[in-house]
């Protein structure tokens, strides 16, 4: 129950912290000093007190699809276990519920880009609606090595597959879904090198752009949702990348938000040595993650016997 | 009366409901509306005679009296029958009173009339199909169907390309019950009698190769019929140029005959190798992919729909493979979960696309166009019909809590549930079905989203979609009653199924081995409390979290076009440019057509772009080799002479030769 709580308390505060790390993990970098740690809570408290502006083009779908969004990752988050406790949320099959939150999300995000009649907005939802079809794959090949690794059916036990696998040879099957899922992540929470969270140039972003129109409350909950959905991805590779635990609750909950800090810090470090990529190469990318997981897939079904 | 005379009584009904049109006047309205009474009365008979074989527990069973020597007609109705004259009870009613607003008497004096027989015709011979049990019952009443869809889907004979596409369907349907009489005379040779039940695996001994050859033939018959790739090539036409709720019903019912057809023999030949599985989950991942891809390139709102009613035929055979490899290899978990999730896609299918086609039908009855980058901004003009439009789309696109993601939830089941070992083999292959199912669903989204918004959404592309409005009852009525189907099997999946329990136990004839309490291997039960947490707290959030924190009322302008003080609604993206960037990944397969201009000076004069994508299967597969066919046989011609004596003598030669022949195989 305590830790229930934990959970629900974790992923509803901490997300916004980690877009203040990795910010300031880029800054330092970069030799500036950047915006304080808690930078974001300060913007999404401030937007939630602005007014709106709505295009006279849009219909309900432009303000239901950013509440819709945050809603879906936060069902999500709830399917997904942290550390070595279990998710609030378990039973067979949630893993599909899990991946399928996400493109509800997805649909309503580009759908309300759609509903303002932008162009830039247009291809922002293209580029988020293709890249997906990509990524889609890669998540499913990753679930399918765990599902094997962990002889379960649900999210939580698949995830904490890892932590008490003995088989010598699922090892080589985990670094390449662990490739595999952290270029999903960047490219599902719109980083370096898939999309630039900074630029201003609308002709190339693809997250951003797509949230052109929403101002106030609403930029709020999109911004909200954006660090909600990076906190759940990232839970769940640190499950992959890191199966380790301290044994006492309290140290594992420490473990967890110091491994979750840690990947913040990571993602900085990537966002700062790497340039975004031109546009028509994010597919190979794509497809090198893929690849990554499938030939992981592959990889236990014929050495994992 | 019992269950089994209700629905041949409903069936009869249905089939003569055009008749008191064909004798009323050209322009007068009673013919139709006499049609719909009867199609209405025979539905709901019929429904109640399903509703009623369901809740009985041993198949029922009848014998009709012929005079022909190939003995007596046999009819039966089992739970697997029961779950396909659903919607051949559901839809073509619902069709019939959206025909009285979207294609009424009085304005086709010409065909509507031809199109209310016709149309009774196809629904009466698909409610016979699924209870024949005898092979010549059943391909009658296949080619009346066949045949009654030729004429329903060219309503519109005066149209060069309705024609194109009727000539194609012809071709294609005769071509696959070409392969079903093949598949019926073998039958026929194996068991010793035209009887359709459970083949046993004693009669099949004698011929074992006999048996794959059944597999095969019924695999390309009913194939051609559900439009699996690449046997699909008469689908897109036909459902495209054929009046909307005709589309409806062909891709919501008439496929899924051929869908009957495969989960028939699949239950009914002996267990098979397990290569008939893995053929199956080929076919139906290829169908599935290709298909959707396809979708994502068309611009024709209907051609798109026919499109992706491919890719849920792929997903549907996906699910009869899982099922079929499931009874090789002995796992009763994965048959009912592949099966299951098959039957249930059949019924999710017939709601969520009849709702796109009969929305896409309003919309193109007020547009007058079927191109959706004339369209765009409806949502502001039909309000209605775009909630119900988005409501489909996020069922076809299997998003949760609507119920695309109950059936296709079922069969990723399956596919995880194939790895576990429980008799320590672990075949991996069918893991990569999982994964062909999410690219299709990924797919399927920027399809659906593409095609939402590029009709509904933005500004108004043309003139003729400026106006409009949402049609009245006779067109709104069956889409809200086809909404609301795909609400209630979304949230309460558990309702259903126990009938899908009863179809599964009811496939092979016999009680499957091993039988698997679906409670443990598909536990639906938190999906009614998720769907009306994300109901309620979405509703909640909009309504009134935002108002109360929100600091001012919001403030109505132009979209913010990154400063550019001049939009117009043609620079909106396009439908096209939406999906072109899924068409450029994919364009080894897609093979799309494009006139590029050669840019040559600094300020070039107006130049023209333009790509399609044309059908891959018909243009490089179909057509040359029906040309090539023609070219050999116009060798041929001189025998037709056009004389009926030069026939009869035809007829006597052929007579005489089989005559014959039987006396010297005798000998």
């Amino acid at each position: 129950m305590i830790n229930t709580i934990i959970h629900l308390v974790l992923l509803l505060t901490m997300p916004p912290l980690l877009l203040g790390v990795i910010n300031k993990t880029k800054a330092f970098v970069a030799g500036r000093q950047g915006p304080p740690v808690l930078q974001v809570y300060f913007d999404i408290a401030k937007l939630l007190r602005k007014g709106m502006v709505i295009s006279t083009t849009t219909t309900w779908v432009f303000v239901a699809a950013p509440v819709i969004t945050l809603v879906t990752v936060i069902v999500a988050g709830l399917l997904v276990p942290m550390g070595p406790f279990h998710a609030p949320i378990t039973f067979a099959g949630d893993m599909i519920l899990f991946a399928y939150l996400l493109g509800l999300g997805r649909f309503f995000t580009t759908t309300a880009a759609l509903d303002t009649g932008s162009a830039f907005e247009g291809m922002g939802a293209a580029r988020e609606a293709t890249f997906a079809c990509l990524s889609e794959p890669a998540i499913f090949f990753a679930l399918l090595v765990l599902a094997c690794i962990s002889r379960s059916l649900s999210l939580d036990g698949m995830l904490h597959g890892p932590l008490t696998a003995v088989l010598p040879g699922v090892a080589a099957p985990l670094v390449l879904i662990a490739i595999g899922l952290f270029v999903v992540l960047l490219a599902e929470t719109c980083r370096i090198p898939v999309d630039d969270p900074n630029t201003h140039l609308e002709l190339t972003m693809i997250h951003e752009v797509m949230v052109l129109d929403h101002s106030g409350p609403l930029l709020g909950v999109i911004l909200y949702g954006a660090s909600i959905k990076l906190f759940v991805l990232g839970s769940i590779l640190l499950h992959v990348i890191l199966p380790v635990q301290a044994g006492q609750p309290v140290w594992d909950w420490a473990l967890f938000v110091a491994e979750m800090l840690g990947l913040s810090v990571a993602i900085g470090i990537v966002e700062s040595v790497m340039a975004r990529l031109q546009m028509r190469h994010v597919p190979y990318l794509l497809i090198a993650a893929v690849l990554f997981c499938g030939f992981g897939f592959i990889l236990l079904a014929t050495v994992g016997k | 009366m019992s269950p089994l005379k209700l629905i041949l009584l409903a069936s009869a009904l249905l089939g003569a409901s055009g008749i008191p049109a064909l004798f009323g006047k050209r322009r007068s309205p009673v013919g139709q509306q006499l049609a719909v009474v009867l199609l209405l009365v025979g539905s709901g008979m019929g429904l109640y005679g399903v509703a009623r074989a369901l809740v009985s527990p041993a198949p029922v069973t009848m014998e009709l009296a012929w005079l022909l020597p190939v003995g007596a007609f046999s009819v039966a109705v089992d739970a697997v029958s029961a779950i396909f004259l659903v919607p051949v009870f559901v839809l073509p009613a619902l069709g019939a009173i959206y025909g009285l607003g979207y294609w009424p008497q009085r304005q086709h004096p010409g065909n509507g009339r031809k199109l209310s027989f016709a149309y009774g015709v196809l629904a009466g011979a698909m409610a016979l199909v699924t209870v024949a049990r005898d092979g010549i019952l059943f391909l009658i009443a296949w080619e009346v169907m066949a045949v009654a869809a030729f004429f329903v889907a060219t309503t519109e004979d005066r149209e060069p390309a309705v024609r194109r596409a009727g000539w194609i369907y012809l071709v294609a349907t005769h071509v696959g019950t070409l392969c079903l009489i093949a598949l019926f005379a073998l039958w026929q040779r194996t068991t010793g009698s035209f009887a359709w039940s459970p083949l046993s695996p004693a009669m099949a001994g004698q011929q074992p190769g006999g048996v794959t050859a059944l597999f095969l033939l019924a695999l390309v018959g009913f194939g051609f019929k559900a439009g699996i790739m690449p046997l699909h090539v008469w689908l897109p036409g036909a459902h495209a140029n054929a009046p909307s709720h005709v589309s409806a019903v062909m891709s919501g019912v008439m496929l899924k005959m051929g869908i009957y057809g495969i989960v028939r023999v699949a239950g009914w030949l002996p267990v098979g190798p397990a290569w008939w599985g893995g053929l199956l989950l080929g076919v139906g991942a290829l169908t599935a992919v290709l298909g959707i891809l396809f979708a994502n390139a068309q611009r024709d709102i209907k051609r798109l729909l026919a499109y992706s009613s491919i890719e849920n035929i792929g997903i549907m055979i996906l699910g009869i493979g899982l099922a079929v490899l499931g009874r090789t290899v002995g796992r009763a978990d994965l048959v009912w979960l592949g099966l299951a999730g098959c039957l249930l896609h059949v019924w999710n299918h017939a709601l969520f696309k009849g709702l796109l086609f009969f929305a896409a039908g309003a919309v193109v009855h007020e547009t007058g166009t079927r191109d959706i980058e004339q369209m765009g901004g409806l949502a502001r003009r039909m309000p209605r019909t775009a909630a119900v439009f988005l409501l489909g789309v996020v069922a076809i696109s299997a998003l949760p809590p609507l119920n695309g993601f109950v059936s296709e939830w079922l069969l990723y089941m399956g596919f995880f549930r194939s790895l576990s070992p429980v008799d320590g083999s672990i075949w991996h292959l069918t893991g990569f079905g999982a994964v062909a199912l999410a690219l299709t669903g990924a797919l399927a989204a920027v399809c659906f989203c593409k095609v939402h918004g590029a009709v509904f959404l933005g500004a108004a592309r043309s003139e003729a979609a400026s106006d409009g409005h949402d049609p009245d009852f006779r067109l709104a009525g069956p889409m809200a009653v086809l909404a609301g189907g795909c609400v209630l099997v979304g949230f309460l999946p558990i309702c259903v199924m126990p009938i899908l329990d009863g179809a599964v136990q009811s496939w092979t004839g016999a009680p499957v081995a091993g039988v698997v309490a679906w409670r443990e291997i598909a536990p639906l039960g938190w999906i009614p409390w998720l769907a009306a947490f994300l109901v309620i707290a979405v509703a909640g959030i909009v309504g009134f979290l935002i108002p109360a924190v929100c600091g001012a009322t919001p403030r109505r302008t132009g979209t913010w076009d990154c400063g550019y003080a001049r939009p117009t609604a043609r620079m909106q993206y396009t439908g096209s440019s939406f999906g072109q960037s899924v068409t450029e990944i994919f364009a080894w397969v897609l093979w799309p057509r494009a006139h590029r201009p050669r840019i040559q000076a600094l300020f070039p004069r107006v130049r023209g772009f333009e790509q399609s994508v044309p059908d891959v299967m018909l243009d490089r597969l179909a057509t040359p080799v029906f040309q090539f066919a023609e070219r050999i046989l116009m060798r041929l011609r001189f025998l037709q002479q056009g004389r009926i004596q030069v026939y009869v003598v035809y007829f006597l030669a052929a007579v005489l030769t089989l005559l014959l022949l039987g006396a010297w195989l005798q000998s």
